[in-house]
């Protein structure tokens, strides 16, 4: 797993060839290197953005305004959730608890939290990230 | 908080000489140590409940040339977020406890279990690290850490599911017997302990056993940190001496018009307004890793259990039958009676499935799907239907 | 020892037991799902549960090993309850077409919900109306998601018992799937088609490809002349699936009924398995000349055999810098192919554009190797259908044949005569053994030194078997291997395939000669043959190609007269250029994933 939390740190997600290289080098078969990978919600192996947008949506981050951001973000970016930016820069997802519920509703960009959101808030976010 | 009767204490997040209280705990006999656990009657802080002097006990017990204490830091439990917080502001307390509970077992290894939400953490921790170990050199005792990532996945924080997942595999949760103590992480005897549980250990080791019994009651001793969202004027951190009712917690932490507490995420309990005197929160009413959600009366208790079970089908490693299906029955099965394609009386095989996973599943997360539905659907029966 | 109560009743048993294993040996039934005696232990289905004494939940019984003192209830209240909630639980999340389904009346969910949950069931269905996928891009099975239980025997046979591992379980939650690499088709992976998954899948989610129709439209079409061929291990497990128990030898009924079926001409696939054997021990006897003699160091030494095509397939994808090593023949079933639309058709004064090839396996490979685009050594496609030991026996039954009553018949010629070395082709260590008889001979004029012409060293269940035979007192010709110890290897199950290449990959293999099966046992194992599979069977089956080896009247390939006159007539000798073109093959570099 290392290897594969490695590879995705670096490039947001695992290509059929970087699964079979790692099934290669450690002498298993690239079906259980994709079944390894599949497990976990952010070792992706379909094609990611070079940001990832993961929005919270448990119980209290969806009391909280959780579709508002969702909406917000879709308008911005022009995807619906679970798709990626024609420039493959911004990648939408949904994911489950993050631990920030007591500053819902929050998101993670990458490996980044951001809390406390409001419309306003991450429209500006998005746009600092748009900028880089 | 006197008018609430709430204990507010400062145990965790106390700062202390680490240095001081390690070397007094290595320079006890294992078996000393492990007396002062027993006798403290601690609880597993992550919401199981086991005692922890036990499971040092019985690890301590094995004998093998390799064992480990391997701190559990998968936080997943929607509504937990206390031990993020413990890891920012005291994450050597839990490096100490590890390193004591180290002693305990005869263990020279210690990992500790970080979930990928909480990877921003990570370069911090290695800094604390990194002067973890000269310090526990300076003192001449032999026990090393390793970080280890999760991906995302709420069952990684089942114990067994957790051992897979270090050593590189699909967090499957394992047939038991064998126990985590004769055969944990690679196969080696183990305990593993919640963040917050070898942070308290740590105190116990400090201010002794003595001092702790005297918080809390016979069956939940000492104090716990809960992490409160939803509904609230006051979310946050906030640690308390265990054992108050349910009815005092919302006193001081509601914001008037608390319809239901969900003790303990969404494998815990949701007790409504009509049972909050008669609750306790601990191990003898309904216990907590920490997580309490607060909802009042604009909120659906249909969307709060939709949103459960939605959480609990994803979120299954989906080995066992019991669960993978059973979870997809109880959602689906949910959204067809508020739908009225089926009687509400569905609800009640609904139930008697919920009592099936309780006992059929194979792991802790099957078997609790059934405490948030069955407590959910028992007191807010008519707001499931209509 | 430990003692513990089940139902009530004592048993004492070794510590380690499960307590299903312990029920088992009082004779209490527990179902189960997810357990295989030829695997490791699950613990996933559930069905198994039983109550112990003082234990908060049920216990899984196939996973729970016995402490003494232990308590243990097989049929109360909660359990009863538990198991009907457990298979109405896997019923809603399978797809039941039962009465179009391939595995009607042979499924084990089907019988368990007719042991638990007959009956209204009470929970809704989870793939009603939903879409779903059927991957049949393999030539040899179909894998059908929407039946699929989850039960993992079939990750675990590629796993444990192939070393293959073309599929894993991958997602999770409501999302859980058995899946090849990123949910490519079967036939764009490394799975070799062997079947074995095939035989322990529960469900209908597995099932071989069948072509029973087009057989039964070749048969109806009078214009056609439909030339059948059946494999060594057939007629040792054709009864199973008619009424008989494991280890029955029904060859003359089975060559009955197929010419009550309509077979135009019933041949023996053991007649090309003779011929194999002349043409690998001669091509053995000369790679070895070139080694020894010449000093070619080229020379790919050990030679393995050819016959499996999930071994053939196996090493293209995993071990393609060994091909040179495989022996060029074809396998006796290709061979077959090859002569009935060249050597047969002209010999019986039959148009080869209107013969049918059909062949009656064991296996379910082999339906991908008639496929393969470079079996069309007559002009046409040498084998056209391939049915399985199964298919075989639905189509008796479907043709209303009281299998049991038939008389004995015998196969026709030409191509019908065999040897006994050809018969224990479908044994692990067969093929071996039937080379040895032969080569031995020629080599030194003499019977190999083994009583009865039994090489016992070559036979048995170990996964790897190893043996020597010393070449002594040679005729002239073959002077150069007097005193050589002939080193040979013996495997069976892909994953002891897997060791004996690693040890070939190391330089650390001695062997001469090895002999590869694909399938745990040898054909007799194979993915085609009846339902269910598990040792004491295999050991039945092999028991019976021994006996049935033992009654033939020639036991050695090159005494089959119809060997010897087909090279008289047509083949000239072992490796002329006609049986090169006819009778030999290449290989393909595949990929590995």
């Amino acid at each position: 797993m290392p290897i594969l939390q490695g590879i995705v740190h670096k490039h947001n997600y695992l290509t059929d060839e970087v699964m079979v290289e790692v099934a290669r080098e450690l002498d298993i078969s690239a079906a259980e290197v994709y079944g390894t990978a599949s497990f976990y919600t952010f070792l992706d192996t379909q094609v990611k953005g070079k940001y990832v947008i993961r929005v919270c949506k448990t119980i209290t981050c969806s009391m909280k305004g959780k579709s508002d951001i969702i909406q917000t973000l879709e308008e911005m970016l022009k995807i619906k959730v679970g798709e990626t930016t024609a420039d493959n820069q911004f990648s939408l997802l949904e994911t489950n608890c993050i631990g920030w519920c007591h500053k819902a509703p929050a998101i993670l960009i990458n490996e980044m939290p951001y809390t406390e959101l409001t419309i306003e808030k991450v429209t500006e976010i998005i746009k600092d990230y748009m900028q880089k | 908080m006197e008018n609430t009767g709430l204990n507010k204490v400062d145990l965790i997040f106390e700062k202390i000489n680490n240095s001081e209280v390690l070397t007094k705990a290595f320079s006890m006999t294992r078996e000393k140590i492990i007396q002062e656990m027993l006798d403290s009657g601690l609880k597993g802080r992550g919401g199981a409940g086991f005692p922890t002097g036990l499971k040092w006990k019985y690890t301590a017990a094995e004998k093998s040339d390799e064992k480990y204490v391997v701190c559990n830091a998968d936080e997943g439990e929607p509504g937990t977020f206390k031990d993020r917080e413990i890891l920012e502001r005291v994450s050597n307390k839990v490096h100490g406890g590890m390193a004591i509970a180290g002693k305990a077992i005869g263990a020279k290894k210690g990992i500790v279990y970080l979930r990928g939400e909480y990877r921003y953490l990570l370069p911090k921790l290695m800094t604390e690290l990194d002067s973890f170990h000269k310090m526990i050199k300076e003192i001449g005792y032999d026990f090393n850490i390793e970080y280890c990532m999760g991906s995302g996945a709420y069952i990684c924080g089942e114990e067994s599911a957790l051992f897979e997942s270090i050593e590189g595999k699909r967090g499957e949760p394992r047939n038991k017997p064998p126990y985590p103590t004769a055969s944990g992480v690679f196969h080696k005897p183990t305990s593993i302990n919640n963040v917050e549980t070898l942070v308290t250990a740590m105190m116990i080791m400090k201010h002794g056993s003595k001092d702790f019994t005297q918080y809390g009651t016979s069956d939940s001793r000492g104090s716990k940190v809960f992490s409160v969202s939803g509904d609230t004027p006051t979310p946050g951190i906030f640690e308390l001496e265990l054992g108050m009712t349910v009815q005092q917690f919302v006193n001081e932490f509601g914001d008037g018009d608390t319809k239901a507490v969900q003790v303990g995420g969404a494998s815990g309990f949701c007790v409504p307004r009509k049972k909050f005197m008669e609750t306790i929160i601990g191990f003898e009413g309904v216990p907590t890793g920490g997580s309490m959600k607060l909802f009042n009366s604009s909120r659906s208790m249909y969307n709060v259990l939709h949103n459960y079970l939605e959480f609990f089908t994803e979120e299954s490693c989906g080995q066992c039958t019991p669960c993978r299906v059973g979870c997809q029955q109880l959602l689906l099965g949910v959204e067809m009676v508020k739908k009225s394609e089926v009687k509400s009386t569905y609800l009640n095989e609904l139930i008697k499935l919920a009592d099936t996973m309780k006992i059929a599943a194979k792991c802790g997360l099957g078997q609790s799907v059934g405490n948030a539905f069955k407590s959910i659907v028992g007191n807010f029966r008519e707001e499931i239907i209509y | 020892m430990i003692n513990l109560t089940i139902n009530d009743q004592q048993i004492e048993v070794k510590e380690g037991t499960t307590v299903l294993a312990a029920a088992r040996q009082l004779k209490i039934n527990i179902p189960t799902l997810c357990n295989h005696d030829d695997l490791c232990v699950a613990g996933n289905c559930r069905v198994c549960l039983v109550e112990q004494k003082g234990a908060r939940t049920l216990i899984a019984s196939c996973a729970t090993p016995v402490f003494e003192g232990m308590e243990i209830h097989t049929n109360t209240l909660k359990v009863r309850n538990a198991r009907k909630h457990v298979v109405e639980l896997l019923l809603s999340e399978h797809r039941s077409d039962c009465t179009k389904c391939y595995k009607n009346q042979n499924c084990e969910l089907q019988a368990l919900a007719n042991e638990f949950a007959f009956g209204d069931h009470i929970l809704l269905s989870l793939v009603e109306g939903k879409s779903y996928d059927i991957d049949r891009s393999s030539p040899a099975f179909v894998k059908d998601d929407s039946k699929c239980i989850r039960c993992q025997r079939c990750v675990r046979t590629c796993f444990e018992l192939q070393s293959v591992s073309a599929i894993a379980v991958a997602n999770k939650g409501a999302h859980q799937k058995i899946s090849s690499f990123h949910d490519k088709p079967m036939s764009h992976v490394v799975c070799t088609n062997c079947g074995q998954c095939v035989i322990r899948c529960p469900t209908g989610a597995l099932v071989e490809k069948t072509c029973i129709d087009q057989v039964w439209d070749a048969i109806y079409d009078t214009d056609k002349h439909v030339v059948v061929q059946t494999a060594p291990a057939v007629r040792v497990a054709l009864g199973e699936d008619l009424g008989y128990d494991p280890g029955e030898r029904v060859t003359g009924k089975m060559v009955n009924a197929l010419r009550q079926l309509g077979f135009d001409s019933v041949l023996d696939t053991d007649f090309s398995a003779d011929l194999t054997i002349m043409e690998e021990g001669t091509e053995l006897l000369g790679r070895l000349k070139k080694a020894l003699v010449d000093g070619d160091h080229k020379i790919s030494l050990p030679m393995f055999t050819s016959c499996s095509p999930g071994w053939i397939k196996f090493i293209e994808h995993k071990y393609p810098e060994f091909l040179p090593n495989l022996s060029t023949c074809k396998s006796p079933q290709q061979m077959f192919g090859a002569l009935a639309k060249t050597y047969f058709a002209s010999k019986r004064n039959i148009d080869p554009s209107k013969i049918v090839s059909v062949s009656i396996m064991p296996c379910t490979a082999k339906k991908f190797e008639a496929d393969r685009p470079e079996m069309r050594a007559s002009g046409f496609k040498d084998v056209d259908y391939v049915l399985t030991t199964r298919e075989l026996a639905i189509m008796i039954k479907q043709a209303g044949i009281d299998f049991r009553n038939l008389k004995p018949a015998n196969y026709d010629s030409i191509m019908g005569v065999s040897t006994g070395a050809a018969v224990i082709f479908g044994a692990t260590g067969g093929v071996m053994e039937a080379a040895l008889r032969t080569a031995y001979e020629i080599v030194t004029g003499r019977d190999v030194p083994f009583g009865n012409l039994n090489i016992t060293p070559v036979r048995g269940m170990d996964g790897v078997k190893e043996a020597t035979l010393k070449i002594e007192g040679c005729i002239d010709a073959w002077k150069f291997l007097e005193g050589i110890e002939l080193k040979v290897a013996i495997a069976h199950g892909l994953v002891n395939a897997n060791k004996i290449m690693r040890m070939v990959r190391e330089g650390k293999a001695p062997y001469h000669f090895v002999e590869i099966m694909a399938c745990p046992g040898g054909c007799i194992g194979g993915g085609g043959q009846p339902i269910p599979t598990n040792m004491e069977i295999r050991k039945k089956r092999i028991k019976a190609i021994y006996a049935e080896d033992e009654n033939m009247a020639f036991r050695k390939s090159h005494e089959n007269p119809e060997i010897i006159s087909i090279y008289k007539e047509f083949l000239d000798e072992p490796n002329s250029h006609k049986s090169h073109e006819l009778l030999h093959t290449h290989y393909v570099e595949r990929d590995n994933y």
